[in-house]
């Protein structure tokens, strides 16, 4: 390749590296002063992008009706981002992190459902920007003006914003607020005005960016959570509340992005990724971000100490369990499936849970491991003609290795940051699979994945399912009544303490980390010979995000929880999926009652409503 | 005599399940400072948290000028004119000094003296050289003086301030002493949170002892420096 290219093809980079520095900004602006990661960001600045086109047809051809349209739609972006403050936001500032990143994902579902609904499925292509549609020549090669003028407005922007942080009442105000809220309040300053200021300013860079993209590339329904991810990535390798890191690493990113496309097409985002494992182990601040105030105002997830059963819960338990055993005999095929598919999401969920309410880790990328745990027996059966078990075997082996790989590098970060980290180990491997279609079929999955003759009956796999995932359910309910499970409790509560005990909190966190990832990739083992096949969407996203509606539903103080949210999920879906074809606004709308309304799931309201009717409820 | 500017009466406040105050009640006059004396968890720093809202759960009254306050949020507390200087100063230290008290500034208040920085500046000389150092990297002392002279831009008729002669050196707390004294004299009321009792009775009128979140004691000061059995008995002096 000649210098000529390479040099077009940094050029390019830097004008992609402007607009993705317009959304990280918005979204960096908005973290360091919430603390919260709004995934619904990366849905601004999609519909920032629907609406520029949209609004360009409705508007008076030209250079005018292009430039309002571009303006209304960061406007309105805007506002969006005032609505999402006003209703959902305010109310969890001080909850634990997990809430507000599904609260906010839910808003995510509900935009994607009313994208498609007004705009279609199709990808969209918008008009080039009227006055920037020419070309300049850049050593001999056409080089567009438009990515210039992006360019030269990534720093113009930067220039604004500092001068509004650091050049304005309002500005000096928000910085202050975000060192120490409380003390702001006692000085009269009214920090949900600021916050609800705040969410407006960056929630418009965010249609601004979204806007922008218009001229340049075609708008797709994807472009939400790509963008959201791809701004994180930028907002922790620049360093958190650093708006300059943030505009270096936009940049960085940017260039990378234009050469791992010319280098490894298929692994670009992989390389992204990498580039942000790296920089966090060098620098776990980030390359211009400083120490975070240790523990933000963000309360415990669970303070629970899940206590052995007693004897009643233990003869419960045993019946529940033995009238389970003897389904089969009375129950259709139709029953065995469900039941089976429920124990299999149980068995996940009890993972993520553990995870979750005993580890004190919040991971928005389990369906990893999951997903691991399917591919893993789904080749050992495709790939080495693998028997039912040992294939079986080996998924919780592959998904437990790579949940020690990734925990390795996650789990001494706390909060947000393994979520986000987590969530990008998940696209990771998401890509890998959907990309690597010699190995993994691709978006074609991989068939034909059944269970021994033995076992192929819906009785006999009902009841290896059974074994299987009431086993490990009822292994990791001793674990948790273990030393190690205290150790992780309290290591949970406060590292600190912990480890001034003597504890080997990070450790600890890693076993724990592998531990999760290895029964969920035996759920996924499960799931593979259940179904016959396997696809990438099980280590999507999605797959997460059910895993922690599943857990917030049964709710995090009982171990039983993932039981009772899998079974209540299960049912949602089905009857969802029959019932309407809106499956993602009501998620989204569940996921949003249940985070606003009733955080403490399931078994809080069935634990309230008995102690009310036991009489024994303390009042507050 | 003027009408108290600050009325507090049965105030009870709770961290939690554990009760922190209990059944306490003072009140303040412009241009009058009262000092709470009491050892370590006595409830003096809460009695000023609750004053300003930060204690999310309390019950009682708190009037500031006739006017209740006790359900509103501190931002409201603090624009009716209730200054606070924590005990730890929490100042902002990503902000430079002149940044940190444009923070404080709200809008003038009738009847209460009005602050610019310059004003400020004046009052706190060590200040003015430093009005573009962030303010994480000035001394102790003048964090103190940073802290104060922040909440004043607020204008306020009342000035809380938790320990604020608290790991001085006794030079500074002596220029403490002597501006604390300044400001009683422009009519500000001053509710001052104490264990020293040397410090307290330069600037203090009137003193309320605490013990276990309860009034032990309520006097002049003058009355207890004459007779200072009641802070022997309560203090650890």
């Amino acid at each position: 390749m000649s210098m000529a290219h390479l040099v077009v093809q940094l050029l390019s980079g830097l004008a992609a590296g402007s607009v993705l520095f317009l959304i990280a900004s918005g979204l960096s602006i908005i973290f360091g002063v919430t603390r919260i990661v709004n995934f619904a960001h990366g849905s601004f600045t999609m519909l920032g992008a629907y609406l520029t086109i949209d609004l360009i047809g409705r508007l008076p051809d030209g250079g005018f009706g292009f430039w309002a349209a571009v303006g209304l739609a960061a406007l309105v972006a805007g506002g969006l981002g005032v609505l999402l403050e006003r209703l959902v936001l305010r109310r969890l500032y001080r909850s634990p992190e997990l809430f507000p990143l599904l609260a906010t994902f839910g808003v995510v579902l509900i935009v994607q459902d009313a994208a498609l609904a007004l705009w279609g499925p199709e990808d969209l292509l918008g008009p080039r920007a009227p006055g920037l549609t020419g070309t300049v020549l850049v050593l001999g090669l056409r080089f567009p003006v438009y990515d210039l003028f992006l360019i030269a407005l990534g720093p113009v922007v930067l220039g604004l914003l500092r001068l509004v942080f650091h050049g304005t009442g309002w500005g000096t105000r928000v910085r202050a607020a975000t060192e120490d809220p409380e003390m702001a309040a006692a000085l009269g300053i009214d920090q949900h005005r600021l916050f609800t200021g705040v969410l407006f300013l960056g929630s418009a860079l965010a249609g601004l960016g979204g806007a922008l993209q218009v001229p340049r590339e075609a708008i797709t329904l994807q472009m939400d959570m790509a963008t959201v991810i791809e701004a994180f990535v930028v907002v922790v390798i620049g360093g958190m509340g650093s708006l300059g890191g943030a505009f270096v690493a936009a940049l960085l990113i940017g260039v990378l992005q234009a050469f791992g496309i010319l280098a490894f097409p298929r692994i670009a985002l992989v390389l992204v990724f990498l580039v942000m494992a790296v920089v966090l182990m060098l620098r776990p601040n980030g390359l211009f971000g400083r120490a975070e105030p240790a523990a933000g105002s963000h309360q415990a997830l669970s303070q629970g100490s899940f206590a052995p059963p007693g004897p009643l819960a233990r003869l419960v338990g045993g019946i529940a369990l033995g009238l389970l055993a003897l389904v089969p005999l009375a129950a259709n095929d139709y029953s065995l499936i469900v039941l089976t598919e429920i124990f299999i999401l149980a068995l996940f969920a009890a993972s993520l849970h553990f995870l979750l309410a005993v580890g004190g880790m919040v991971s928005f990328g389990h369906a990893a491991f999951f997903g691991l745990g399917a591919y893993g027996a789904a080749l050992a059966v495709t790939g080495l003609d693998a028997a039912m078990l040992p294939a079986l075997a080996l998924a919780p082996l592959a998904a437990g290795l790579g949940a020690a790989l990734v925990g390795a590098l996650c789990v001494r970060l706390g909060g947000v940051y393994l979520a986000m980290l987590t969530l990008a180990f998940a696209q990771i491997l998401w890509s890998i699979v959907f990309q690597w279609s010699s190995v993994t079929g691709g978006d074609n999955g991989l068939l034909g994945i059944w269970p021994e003759p033995w076992a192929s009956g819906r009785a006999a796999y009902y009841w290896l399912t059974l074994v299987l995932c009431a086993g490990a359910m009822l292994g990791l309910r001793r674990l948790v009544a273990a030393p190690f499970g205290y150790a992780l409790r309290a290591s949970r509560d406060s590292a600190l303490r912990a480890a001034a005990v003597g504890l080997p909190v990070d450790r600890l966190r890693w076993l724990a980390f592998a531990l999760a990832g290895a029964l969920a990739g035996l759920a996924g083992g499960l799931q593979a010979f259940a179904k016959g096949s396997v696809f990438p969407a099980l280590l999507a996203v999605p797959t997460s995000v059910d895993g922690l509606v599943m857990v917030l539903l049964g709710g995090l103080e009982a171990l039983s929880g993932p039981l009772v949210g899998a079974a209540v999920f299960h049912g949602l879906e089905t009857e969802a999926m029959r019932g309407t074809g809106h499956w993602r606004l009501l998620l989204g709308a569940v996921i949003l009652a249940m985070v606003l309304v009733c955080p403490s799931g399931l078994s809080g309201v069935v634990g309230r409503v008995a102690a009310r009717l036991t009489g024994s409820a303390r009042r507050p | 005599m003027s009408r108290a500017i600050l009325e507090v009466e049965a105030l009870d406040a709770w961290y939690g399940a554990a009760r922190i105050l209990t059944d306490l009640s003072f009140e303040l006059r412009s241009g009058e400072v009262l000092a709470l004396l009491g050892r370590n968890g006595a409830g003096k720093t809460t009695t000023l948290r609750a004053v300003v809202g930060l204690v999310a759960r309390r019950r009682g009254r708190i009037r500031i000028a006739d006017r209740e306050v006790a359900g509103l949020p501190p931002y409201r507390v603090a624009r009716l004119g209730i200054g606070f200087v924590p005990e730890d100063r929490r100042i902002f230290s990503g902000l430079t000094v002149q940044e940190n008290l444009e923070v404080g500034r709200q809008p003038p208040r009738a009847g209460v003296p009005v602050w610019s920085p310059e004003r400020l500046f004046g009052l706190f000389p060590a200040l003015a050289g430093l009005r573009h150092r962030p303010a994480g990297r000035i001394s102790g002392g003048e964090q103190q003086m940073l802290a104060i002279a922040r909440t004043l831009m607020g204008n306020p008729a009342v000035l809380l301030l938790d320990e604020p002669a608290e790991g001085l050196a006794p030079r500074v707390v002596d220029h403490l002493a002597e501006t604390l004294r300044g400001l009683k004299g422009e009519g500000l009321a001053l509710l001052l949170s104490e264990q020293n009792l040397a410090f307290a009775g330069v600037v203090a009128d009137r003193v309320c002892i605490l013990e276990q979140g309860r009034v032990l004691h309520h006097g002049t000061m003058a009355a207890l420096l004459a007779d200072p059995t009641p802070a022997h008995d309560h203090l650890a002096l």
